[in-house]
């Protein structure tokens, strides 16, 4: 846990320079930069497409950046990232795969390792800690594969911060379940946050369900990335510089909206695919 | 065989375990059930079914070409197997779709090249046997002499497979979880894919090429429907592969008195029933049982 000349701002668990990267002539990152400190919830938002996952698999080492670096905790990233826990996009557990929610959760302690699993009391401790701190109890013991998403979802958070990593990443955690499973995701992820000190990054395609707890949004629009508190991201002006062309924040009730156009043919950004879920 | 007597009182007809051939099936049957459940239980687990069950039909390839040179088929199935996987691998590692490709294009291969040492074998060396062996298997014809090279191609598979537990798991889960954590999947995969080429070799020795997949595949999804844990699945399958294997041999050797010719029936044959029978009947039981205890 070192710290860094931050002044102002506790530690900083990550830092994105001027992160670029180009793949078969496209430019997927263009000189995305930001910064998200410790015990921090970010909401990475944007559509499909804008380059979310891309910059998700950069800060995890899946993906080289055709230039700029990432910082963890103020240094270069090894292969073996202890510090990251990471929670990706959509499993497909097969139903009959024989793995209880507790094995998965243990595997991220030692999944990394070769040879047979030894018990080990210290080890079956700190599962029992993460189920606890997932609210995981009641389905420990049942077959991964027939968890429900929202089940699932909280299995593979304990199963990343087991490690006690310094920075949590999640793959649009959100985008497969209802909105109760997800309201409940988003605020066991912003207890863990505070609880254990934990950097937290969450991609979504809506920001909806994130404004109510989340301190930053890392705002991206075809590659390129906005980053501060919502007030000062979530604003026409910031937006449209962002998209380069007029965007217009709208609130509808307690829903926030990006809008592009000019009137009479208005046309949801962003938040296109969801606004028809949520309207029922 | 042809002149055992049978005694009708007992399933264990006299003379079966003062046999020599029977001695050496069981040994050899015993060993390759493990390490084929053990070895299997991953491939089910990674869905890798597919790849499993070419490799047993490339295996042909090896294991007709074998007689030719000669050496004992087992060499023949090891071979081949094993170039084999390492192509599928070199050759699908693009996509899910290339892999399927990949294996697809590997297995014709395989099979145009088992035509010709199949029909080599049948005008070589004037032993139609030689073709029903390599396809279908003769455990009782095995020399006890395989049994160590039987024993260091099984624990060489099961060294590779057990070392690789967890991450192979994790690696079955999500690739990009287990790239994250520092597992290297591909030396993952391929390494297990040199274990797979190995159990399938050495079931092909026991039930023959074309059947060696029931013995990977079987035991393992039985065990898969009846526990949850990983650990409890490989023993499972394990003892499952065992008992079909064992008392496929017991049979075979009883069934000699079945028959008006006192030949009696194949072991693969009932090896495979056994194992398919018991997979209908593990279906049906777990079939009702609420998720969430299965």
């Amino acid at each position: 846990m070192s710290s860094t000349t931050g002044g102002a701002r506790s530690t900083e668990v990550l830092r994105a320079e001027e992160l670029t990267v180009r793949l078969g002539g496209r430019q997927i990152l263009d000189q995305v930069s930001f910064a998200l400190g410790e015990g921090e919830f970010a909401g990475l938002i944007g559509a499909n497409g804008a380059g979310k996952t891309t910059l998700l698999k950069v800060i995890l080492g899946l993906v080289q950046p055709t230039s700029g670096r990432v910082l963890i905790n103020g240094a270069a990233r090894s292969r073996r990232n202890t510090l990251i826990g990471y929670v990706p996009q959509k499993i497909d557990l097969d139903p009959d795969m024989p793995l209880r929610a507790r094995d998965l959760i243990g595997l991220g302690l030692d999944g990394h390792r070769y040879g047979l699993p030894l018990p080990s009391a210290q080890r079956k401790t700190r599962v029992e800690e993460m189920i606890g701190a997932v609210d995981a109890s009641t389905f420990a013991d049942a077959r991964i594969g027939n968890l429900s998403g929202g089940e699932q979802q909280r299995v593979m958070i304990a199963h990343a911060l087991i490690s006690r990593p310094r920075l949590l990443l999640l793959d649009e955690p959100l985008a497969n379940l209802d909105l109760r499973s997800g309201q409940e995701v988003v605020t066991l992820l912003s207890r863990i946050a505070k609880e254990q000190r934990v950097g937290i990054l969450l991609s979504a395609h809506d920001m909806n369900p994130l404004l109510p707890v989340i301190d930053r949004v890392v705002y991206m629009a075809a590659g390129r990335a906005a980053s501060g508190t919502a007030e000062q991201i979530i604003r026409t002006e910031t937006l449209s510089e962002l998209y380069r062309h007029h965007v217009e924040v709208v609130r509808v009730g307690t829903r926030v909206l990006v809008v592009a156009g000019e009137e009479p043919a208005i046309q949801v950004l962003g938040q296109a695919d969801d606004c028809a879920d949520h309207d029922h | 065989m042809n002149s055992v007597s049978i005694n009708s009182a007992s399933i264990v007809a006299s003379g079966f375990f003062a046999n020599g051939p029977v001695d050496t099936a069981l040994i050899i049957g015993t060993v390759v059930a493990v390490v084929s459940a053990t070895v299997g239980t991953f491939t089910v687990m990674r869905g890798q079914s597919f790849a499993g069950h070419s490799l047993s039909d490339i295996g042909t390839a090896g294991g007709a070409a074998a007689p030719l040179i000669p050496v004992p088929s087992i060499y023949g199935f090891v071979a081949v197997n094993v170039v084999a996987a390492a192509l599928m691998d070199l050759l699908g590692v693009r996509s899910p779709r290339a892999r399927d490709v990949a294996t697809g294009i590997v297995l014709g291969g395989a099979l145009g090249l088992a035509a010709l040492f199949l029909y080599e074998d049948t005008t070589t060396t004037s032993d139609s046997g030689t073709v029903v062996t390599v396809l279908f298997g003769s455990i009782f014809a095995l020399q006890s002499s395989l049994i160590p090279v039987v024993a260091a191609f099984s624990v060489a598979a099961l060294a590779i497979t057990l070392m690789l537990y967890r991450p192979l798991l994790l690696s079955s889960i999500s690739t990009d979880l287990a790239t994250a954590k520092g597992v290297r999947v591909r030396l993952v995969a391929i390494a297990y894919l040199l274990a797979l080429a190995l159990a399938v070799s050495l079931s092909a020795l026991t039930i023959g090429a074309i059947l060696s997949t029931v013995l990977l595949i079987g035991p393992a999804a039985i065990a898969l429907r009846l526990t949850k844990r990983t650990g409890h699945a490989l023993l499972l399958a394990s003892g499952t592969g065992i008992a079909a294997v064992a008392l496929g041999v017991l049979l075979a050797y009883d069934s000699v008195g079945w028959t008006s010719n006192g030949q009696g029936w194949p072991v693969s044959f009932f090896i495979v029933a056994l194992l398919f029978g018991t997979y209908v009947v593990t279906l049906l039981v777990t079939r009702r049982q609420p998720h969430r205890n299965a």
